[in-house]
């Protein structure tokens, strides 16, 4: 079985930023199933842009891993989707082609920076989609939306043709109305790929499995503290009794360096940003840069032009936090802190199996309601401890607050994303039976 | 007043690829970008795969200066802007270098063992290669097949105390370099060289840029006398880099702009760490320079002086030993001295000339068939014949066909009869006691016999005739 | 603190142009992240050596290239197989 998937959605969340209407697909474990691509996974013949003007008009000359694997599974690639700028932000509204509307609240942000696929998929225009998520952007547009996402653990998924954000810290994750679609798409991208150095060979070949009796759920006070919608926290806290329900035992954990997460998260991911933004000067892609002026000028007046606010606003961040004087203040506390969170899980795993929580501290915002960036950042609070330590992390749809849904968020050990997708399978399984 | 040198040294890796990507490194005489993908293109999404032979010749170079090799060593993103840098970083070694801590044995000026100490090697990549258009374009023209080519960087201590010692220590890490099969020595800007000087309680500068390591000692030469020039004004020397014209054989002040850089290094998260200290007793070196020159001089009783020539070079020693079997002493001073001077002048390189036959060439001059004379034309025609390209004659066969053997017997006799008829004022003034009368006319034999007579030998026939009034 | 002109050294060293009138706002919000950064001179702890797999590579063996063509393909501008960039002075 092999042809051509017609794809003319009705995109009326701006969910894509390029659609190929005329998309052909083979056979495999997908075969014809439509399947969008965030837009900072190089896709070869197909424009990838980041959502930034800086790469308007590239056209990578092949294709990342995962693409790859997603054709030879016989997947139609039927779009690429909208996104935070280079993945930098929590809303999608930072994308120079606009911001996605939340199918559940078109009023709303989808939340980001994967905004565009969690909305593809919730407004039913794809049965799946990539997401990458470097401190929460696969579960953040998942919770708001009321999707499924999960982020693998880091070195599961090959990197290989992701347009870096935050190498340390980002992964391709699949996203879809369900578990057992989430753990079909991560069947398919979680293949060894030598190019990427930072993989380990752990391929993922696996069936969600709703038994889930015994099964040890880490409570962690940090996440149901301060600055958490405590209708969010109620919400999660039901769902977390419905585990109980089905034979999962809670018990209490502690995250104290989720103290420090988000300055390090911050530092470390801005840093890595500054010197990943660095290349994007107009000469061998993109926008082409005026080479009749002096180059600094020339690229300073390009690289102003063209990457919008926010990413200028992180690129100086990073630039700052690795300058003379100030990298030991900066970087280097940040890893420190870094190792200290990846500990901190570590010792939480030897009580726990799984730890719960919420994925967002709130539900969706109103478009436009985080202008200012701390207010925005602090949003990834829930979500960025699990990118700091490695580890997979997956939410899953809980009810709803005044209409708007709600994430349940569960981590596991590194390399136990089987454990975390039948965890949220089984509480998936039991709420919608 | 003293004079104190550092240097740092990019030697470029003869490894088949790049040194994060599979693209071929033998770029000579292509086009413009034709070797490349998307690593050395920085493309987005593009991911660096190492090298592992990269590591391995690294680790080579490391033991043969008997390096410490770091316990774990890792890649890190310097970052700067500069048009002929893809990523606007390069990926290279900050502060875990490969290996650290090495020696080089050099001679003094005064002609002393002394050891240089090496600071550090590190591996890291080239950056593009930048064409200036001429005529007052205002853009530049970027090839990036060279691009990710793999560089050791190799850092001194500031233990050379003359631009003579720096030359000097890049002739000998060179010769170990193509020692270790490392490093193509052949190849253009395949070694290039920073170097820092100072007078003794001056300012220290940068001399960056220099693309040969001839041009290191000229570069040198001219800073010395550039500083103190300097001093004797009174002046000072500005701490600062200046970059080296080959051409004109000068440095120059670059703008300071440069000495602002904040390269702002960190891990490069997407390589994984070395731990390779353990691979280093399993690598097994060549002989290197100097036991091959200490060997050359007991096992063959050659000089010193022939010795470090025969061995300066991989290539000429193994040719050396090649044909030493015929007479090692006499072999020694062919290739060391005759053969090399020849080639020199030619622009040959030792690997052109057959082994087969010099060593049939020494044998004649051995056997006492020829003599030297007639064995350094045997060898220019030989050589000629090479560079042009076509197969060598035996030399038995030049002999014979240009008639060059050793002149003996009646032939000799007659010839020394027909130059002493023929210059009776010659044969007058040595019979006055005019000793350089005997030398035109032993030069007149020579000429006759067109080489084939030796010249001593032929002294002292020609001084007996004349003393004894005949043959 | 991070002055006015902190950010345009910033700005400088990020190749990223900045206009005068963004200055004030970058660097208030710059101040107010930097005061949120703070927490991290309470973090407690040596840096050590990251953990995890070593010794990645790759074999020193050729793979096909791009063609001249797709590597010029992108790029803005070209002259003869070379890709133009601005002059270095």
């Amino acid at each position: 079985m092999a042809g051509t998937l017609e794809f003319s959605p009705d995109d009326r969340y701006n969910a894509f930023i390029t659609t190929c209407r005329q998309a052909p697909f083979s056979d495999g474990a997908l075969a014809g199933t439509a399947v969008a691509v965030k837009d900072n996974i190089s896709t070869k013949g197909i424009q990838t842009t980041c959502a930034s003007k800086i790469l308007e008009g590239y056209v990578p000359p092949y294709d990342a891993y995962v693409v790859e694997l997603l054709r030879q599974a016989g997947a139609a690639i039927v779009g690429k989707t909208n996104m935070d700028e280079f993945g930098m932000g929590t809303t999608t509204e930072t994308s120079a082609f606009g911001p996605t509307q939340n199918p559940a609240d078109p009023s709303r942000v989808p939340g980001g920076s994967s905004g565009g696929s969690a909305a593809a998929v919730a407004a039913g225009l794809v049965p799946m989609a990539l997401g990458t998520d470097t401190g929460g952007s696969i579960r953040c547009p998942a919770a708001f939306c009321g999707i499924v996402g999960l982020k693998p653990t880091y070195g599961r998924v090959s990197r290989y043709g992701l347009i870096a954000y935050a190498n340390s810290l980002e992964q391709i994750g699949p996203m879809a109305q369900t578990v057992e679609d989430v753990s079909k798409l991560m069947s398919v991208i979680a293949r060894y790929d030598p190019r990427d150095s930072t993989m380990i060979d752990r391929p993922y070949d696996h069936r969600p499995s709703a038994e889930i009796k015994g099964l040890r759920v880490g409570i962690p006070e940090e996440y149901f503290g301060e600055g958490v919608d405590p209708r969010v926290a109620e919400s999660v806290r039901d769902a977390v009794g419905i585990l109980e329900g089905l034979g999962a035992e809670t018990v209490p954990v502690s995250i104290p360096g989720m103290r420090h997460a988000l300055a390090a998260y911050y530092v470390i991911c801005t840093s890595e940003a500054s010197s990943n933004l660095a290349r994007f000067d107009g000469v061998r892609y993109g926008p082409a840069v005026d080479t009749r002026k002096s180059w600094h000028e020339a690229y300073q007046d390009l690289r102003q032009e063209l990457f919008g606010a926010e990413v200028r606003r992180r690129i100086m961040l990073g630039t700052f936090a690795l300058s003379a004087g100030y990298a030991g203040k900066y970087y280097a506390k940040a890893q420190i802190a870094r190792r200290n969170i990846r500990e901190d899980f570590e010792r939480a795993f030897c009580d726990a199996d799984v730890i719960a929580g919420p994925t967002m501290p709130t539900t969706a915002f109103r478009l436009g309601e985080r202008s200012d960036p701390i207010s925005m950042y602090l949003s990834d609070i829930l979500t960025a401890p699990a990118n700091l330590a490695g580890i997979p992390a997956i939410s899953v749809p809980c009810s709803t607050v005044d209409g708007l849904p709600v994430g349940l968020q569960i981590m596991g050990r590194q390399f136990e994303d089987e454990r975390v997708v039948d965890a949220a399978f089984a509480y998936e399984q039991e709420v919608r039976a | 007043m003293k004079t104190i040198v550092g240097l740092e040294i990019h030697v470029q890796l003869s490894t088949a690829t790049k040194l994060f990507c599979g693209c071929s490194t033998d770029y000579r005489d292509d086009e413009p970008n034709t070797h490349c993908c998307p690593v050395c293109l920085a493309l987005p999404g593009a991911l660096p795969r190492l090298n592992k032979r990269a590591v391995e010749y690294g680790l080579r170079v490391a033991k043969a200066l008997d390096m410490k090799v770091l316990e774990e060593s890792e890649f890190a993103r310097k970052n700067y802007f500069y048009p002929d840098l893809p990523k606007a970083y390069q990926i290279t070694q900050y502060d875990k270098p490969l290996a650290v801590e090495g020696t080089v044995e050099i001679e003094d000026d005064e002609g002393h063992e002394k050891i240089v100490r090496i600071t550090r090697v590190h591996l890291e990549e080239d950056p593009g290669r930048l064409v200036h258009v001429a005529g007052g374009s205002k853009y530049s023209l970027v090839d990036y097949n060279r691009s990710g080519i793999p560089l050791l960087e190799i850092v001194t201590e500031p233990d050379m105390r003359s631009p003579q010692e720096a030359r000097r220590f890049l002739n000998k890490l060179r010769t170990v370099l193509e020692y270790l099969g490392v490093f193509d020595g052949e190849r253009e800007g395949g070694l290039r060289v920073d170097a820092n000087i100072s007078l003794e309680g001056s300012e220290r500068v940068e001399v960056k840029n220099i693309s040969s390591y001839k041009g290191v000692e000229k570069a040198l030469t001219f800073e010395v006398t550039r500083q103190k020039n300097l001093l004797r004004r009174g002046q000072r020397v500005t701490r600062e880099t200046r970059h080296f014209m080959e051409g004109r054989g000068i440095t120059t002040s670059s703008r300071s702009k440069e000495e602002e850089h904040d390269y702002r290094y960190f891990p490069e998260p997407d390589l994984r760490p070395l731990r390779v200290a353990d691979w280093v007793a399993a690598i097994d070196l060549p002989e290197l320079p100097t036991a091959r020159k200490n060997r050359f001089m007991t096992q063959y009783g050659i000089s010193l002086n022939h010795a470090r020539t025969l061995t300066g070079d991989p290539k000429l020693a193994d040719f050396y030993e090649a044909v030493a079997h015929v007479d090692p002493v006499l072999a020694a001073t062919w290739v060391a001295d005759t053969l090399l001077g020849e080639l020199n002048y030619r622009d040959m390189g030792i690997a052109a000339v057959p082994v087969e036959r010099i060593a049939e060439l020494l044998a004649l001059l051995r056997s006492e068939t020829i003599t030297d004379t007639a064995g350094v034309q045997v060898l220019r025609e030989m050589l000629d014949t090479c560079a042009a390209g076509k197969p060598c004659e035996p030399p038995a066969m030049i002999v014979e066909r240009e008639g060059l053997a050793r002149a003996t017997g009646d032939e000799f006799t007659q010839v020394v009869e027909k130059v002493i008829a023929a210059n009776p004022h010659a044969v007058e003034d040595y019979r006055a006691g005019k000793k350089g009368a005997l030398n035109f006319l032993v030069g007149q034999v020579m000429k006759e016999t067109r080489g084939r007579a030796d010249p001593r030998e032929l002294g002292k026939i020609v001084s007996e005739y004349i003393d004894t009034g005949g043959v | 603190m991070i002055t006015e002109s902190d950010i345009e050294h910033i700005a400088e060293l990020a190749d990223i142009g900045i206009s005068k009138d963004e200055v004030p706002e970058f660097t208030t919000q710059f101040n107010a992240i930097l005061d949120y950064f703070e927490v991290l001179d309470t973090v407690e702890g040596e840096s050590a050596p990251d953990a995890g797999i070593v010794n990645v590579f790759r074999d020193d063996e050729p793979r096909p290239c791009l063609s001249q063509e797709k590597t010029l393909e992108n790029a803005g501008s070209t002259e003869n197989g070379f890709i133009k960039a601005p002059r270095v002075m």
